[in-house]
């Protein structure tokens, strides 16, 4: 076990985990922000995804020694006062079904919309093409990030 | 459809009214009961208590509604659409309706019931009535309060009205309604003047969703809670020789090692066990070894430590000892007859040409997003039970029996699902957390791992079916399907579906063969392959009668007369109305150069589907472009909600024809995990455009019906396209590129 600083949804935290610890099982089991999911554990699936300094990266398979002094940023910090454009998207176009991938899609689309303002629809499925979503849900979801970019420009 | 306006049994059989401390009105109903025709009623109210109900309706003295869901939302909207069926007969603005999940809140919500493909259509009639029954309520109490005769009041949007143009809102009159008589006649609304039912309603819980509040099992935490994770047989077949904990145990986050599996063998041997736990008894025969850990983590680090060794109990089989099983079992004479019309034999003898094809399926898991997990707290007072299981009933009775508890101490409560698809309809994984909670004496979550999900399903068997059909003077005159299943075979009134009825000598075969592989439900059970054998073999027969294959179902249809063989569930009015929408939207037979396309329809959960599948060649490969979808549900609910499940339906549909594949060696499956099985992706989609038949007929499920057709509309377009005719699925490995003949 060691400490580890990170600064998470712009907060400054210390841990105390093992050093091969993942980050997802830092945010859910020691900091309860349990808003980022685990699915499989291998970087597959995408349910994990949260931001490092703005990109998007796999929590799962992330372990926390590597992290030291990072910025983090989840789906608790994604929205300030109100939603995230992506966010407001998603809701708009009734998206999630079971909703249990939706923060991890939610997640790569930001960091995705933040490197490119201006997506074409192959674009988005490119990007948003290591996200499961078993419900398939993903016709909205390539509708939501469009809509999403038209409303951050 | 019977009494769609007026109906007239006592609403004091499911509703009973109260008032509540804080000002307000409650009123308590039951889903299950009031939802069920074949359950009789309680007769003595007075006897009943609001334990008894499971969902309710509070209006508050400021008029606004909340209403208590307590079906389990697994993803299919029923918790947005059970509240709007209410609300539209209640006669509420829908923004002043809030709808909380019964579960997790207190001991009234102890007795839930899972929904399904069904909730909408059982509930359509009961929900409109309670609905109803309340506004009636607050009406009569304006009435009382006016001094006039409740004849005379009307009520809308949360307003009564008399008359003499009084009015009063809803929250004005609550405290007095509590302390009426429930009515017992009350008019439902007329189709024409529904405000919410049929308008677009976004999912109750997506704020809670896109902002990652706690909402699923895996979420669910209280303090001092430990973890576990369970080590079970690799293979099917084996059982736990013996086990070494030393290097798990030195661990720092490790508290124990414990085994477990007499309890449910205790269980099991009592012979009565609920038919719902009858694939744990193959697993219940091995000791399980189970980590308890601090954290997640340390107990997925914990159990890698642990070395087992597994013995065979019995055999560790191959997915070619299942295909060579079923093969024999479609080959012998032994099936079960299943549905028998006219004279097949005679058919096939005068037939100037007979078709045969054998279709195979592998087994699936259901993959659910969410790994299996649940929480137990198992304590001299009580077993509390938190998480995601669609049949929290049978889970809490199997639990009592299991610790020998008496039923009133077991609680389940049931957290939102990251997906169900049929395989949260078992609660193996509470059964586990429970015999673990009960040696532990602490509150604990067991967790799986997408390894742990994927290698001990309860998968969809792997089926065989083989059809064969006579052909005179270019009609249909005989259909003989057979269908060899692992485990179990189709249900209900599966056997009499299209082309039961349509074809005059027909017969329908059935015979399993008994594997020690866990099977179960999967979206659509049987009907999801057995759709794509029957709507693919169709645009064959269409081939050799020199028809369009569209043409030939629409007058296989003109054969059957609705309502004239009970057995016979579907509508041949309603296929035919579905099939013509499908054909008009998708553009059928005019679409552009290097488009190809693919049909399909067929009934299932008594809802109609047709499909429409275009697609375009790649490097001779298919990409499926397009699913147009026709659907006839009856009157839809909610038509954002009804679309997100038809849009998902298709691409699994299309996802697992493609893609799915699993098989055994020696007990163990080879595919673990996302990294070599293959789900379909964002790039593998097509676009989905749904229609919906128009019409004022009862509701109906749509979880599932959509999926079943697209398999089969997907093989028509690439049989289309290339004249390769699939039969295997996962697709994927057998398609031929269309250009050079050489294998993907």
């Amino acid at each position: 076990m060691a400490s580890y600083n990170l600064k998470i949804n712009g907060k400054s935290v210390s841990v105390t985990v093992d050093e091969d610890t993942p980050l997802l099982w830092v945010l859910r089991d020691e900091l309860n922000l349990v808003g980022t999911k685990f699915g499989c554990g291998i970087a597959q699936c995408g349910a994990c995804t949260v931001h490092l300094d703005g990109t998007a990266v796999r929590s799962c398979s992330i372990p926390i020694a590597s992290l030291e002094g990072a910025n983090i940023t989840t789906i608790e910090g994604l929205a300030d006062e109100k939603l995230h454009p992506v966010q407001e998207a998603w809701k708009e176009l009734d998206v999630p079904q079971c909703g249990y991938c939706q923060a991890g899609q939610i997640m790569t689309a930001t960091s995705f919309l933040s490197q490119n303002p201006n997506p074409n629809n192959k674009d988005i499925r490119n990007a948003m093409n290591g996200n499961l979503c078993r419900c398939a849900s993903y016709n909205r979801i390539e509708k939501a990030v469009a809509l999403a970019a038209k409303k951050m420009s | 459809m019977k009494n769609q306006n007026k109906l007239t049994f006592s609403r004091r059989n499911f509703l009973r009214t109260s008032a509540l401390a804080s000002g307000g009105l409650l009123i308590g109903f039951n889903f299950l009961t009031s939802c069920e025709d074949a359950v009789a009623p309680p007769v003595d109210i007075s006897k009943l208590n609001f334990k008894d109900f499971n969902a309710f309706i509070k209006i508050a003295e400021n008029g606004y509604v909340t209403i208590f869901s307590p079906n389990p939302e697994i993803g299919q909207g029923v918790k947005t659409a059970m509240p709007m069926i209410i609300a539209e007969e209640l006669d509420v603005p829908w923004d002043h309706v809030s709808v909380a999940q019964g579960a997790l809140d207190t001991t009234n919500f102890t007795r839930q019931v899972a929904g399904g493909s069904q909730s909408i259509r059982f509930g359509w009639d009961a929900l409109r009535q309670t609905g109803a029954t309340a506004k009636q309520m607050l009406i009569n109490a304006a009435a009382i309060k006016w001094n006039v005769d409740a004849s005379t009041c009307s009520a809308s949007q949360g307003i009564i009205k008399n008359t003499n143009g009084d009015t009063l809102g809803y929250g004005d009159v609550v405290n007095e309604a509590a302390h009426l008589e429930v009515p017992e006649d009350v008019t439902l609304k007329d189709t024409k003047d529904y405000k919410i039912i049929g308008k677009n309603a976004i999912n109750v819980d997506a704020e809670k969703i896109i902002t990652g509040k706690p909402l699923f099992g895996l979420d669910y935490k209280v303090e001092g809670m430990l973890y576990a994770s369970v080590l079970r047989p690799p293979a099917f077949g084996q059982v736990l020789e013996s086990y070494d904990a030393t290097d798990a145990k030195s661990l720092p986050g490790v508290i124990d090692v414990i085994t477990i599996g007499e309890k449910a063998r205790n269980y099991l041997n009592k012979g009565d066990f609920n038919p719902s736990a009858h694939w744990s008894v193959r697993l219940s025969k091995t000791d399980k070894v189970v980590v308890i850990g601090k954290t997640t983590w340390d107990v997925i680090k914990g159990k890698k430590a642990l070395k087992a060794t597994w013995k065979n109990d019995s055999s560790t089989e191959s997915t070619k000892t299942h295909d060579d099983e079923l093969v024999k079992i479609l080959d012998g004479k032994n099936l079960d007859i299943r549905r028998e019309d006219g004279n097949i034999k005679k058919a096939f003898a005068e037939a100037d040409k007979v078709i045969e094809r054998t279709y195979e399926s592998p087994f699936l898991p259901h993959n659910c997003m969410e790994p299996m997990n649940f929480f137990a707290d198992v304590t001299d007072e009580k077993v509390h039970l938190v998480g995601p299981v669609q049949t929290p009933e049978a889970a809490a009775n199997v639990v009592a029996s299991l610790l020998n508890r008496n039923l009133e101490d077991v609680h389940v409560d049931m957290t939102r699902m990251g997906g169900g698809f049929g395989r949260r309809l078992y609660g193996d994984f509470v059964y586990e957390v429970a015999e673990i909670a009960a040696i532990i004496k602490q509150p604990i979550k067991l967790i799986s791992t997408r390894e742990d999900d994927m290698s001990l399903g309860v998968y969809r068997p792997a089926i065989k079916y083989r059809i064969a059909a006579s052909i005179k003077d270019k009609k249909v005159t005989g259909y003989h399907l057979k269908e060899a299943a692992v485990n179990s075979n189709m249900y209900g009134l599966i056997p009499h579906f299209f082309p039961a009825g349509a074809i005059k000598n027909y017969k329908v075969e059935s015979g399993n063969y008994q594997s020690n592989i866990t099977t179960g439900a999967w979206r659509a059970p049987y009907t999801n392959f057995l759709a794509f054998a029957e709507q693919s073999f169709f645009d064959e027969l269409a081939e050799a009668c020199e028809k369009d294959p569209v043409q030939l179902r629409l007058d296989l249809l003109k054969n059957v007369t609705d309502g004239e063989d009970p057995n016979i569930e579907y509508s041949a009015k309603r296929m035919t109305d579905a099939i013509k929408l499908a054909v008009e939207k998708s553009n059928w037979g005019n679409t552009k150069e290097g488009v190809h396309q693919g049909f399909s329809a067929y009934y299932s959960h008594n809802t109609h589907v047709a499909e429409v599948v275009d697609i375009t060649l790649k490097n001779g490969l298919p990409m499926v472009e397009k699913v147009t979808v026709a659907v006839d549900c009856g009157i839809v609910v909610n038509p954002t909600g009804a679309k997100n499940q038809i849009e998902g339906g298709v691409i699994d549909g299309i996802g697992h024809a493609m893609y799915g594949d699993f098989s055994f060696e020696n007990g163990k499956p080879k595919d673990v995990n996302f990294n070599t099985y293959r789900l379909i992706r964002m790039k593998e989609t097509p676009i989905v455009h749904t229609y919906f038949v128009e019409n004022n007929l009862s509701p109906t499920g749509l979880g599932e019906p959509g999926l079943p057709p697209a398999g089969g509309a997907l093989a028509n377009a690439i049989k289309a396209a290339t004249g390769q005719i699939l039969t295997k699925q996962p697709f994927v490995n057998s398609l031929i590129k269309h250009d050079n003949g050489l294998k993907v």
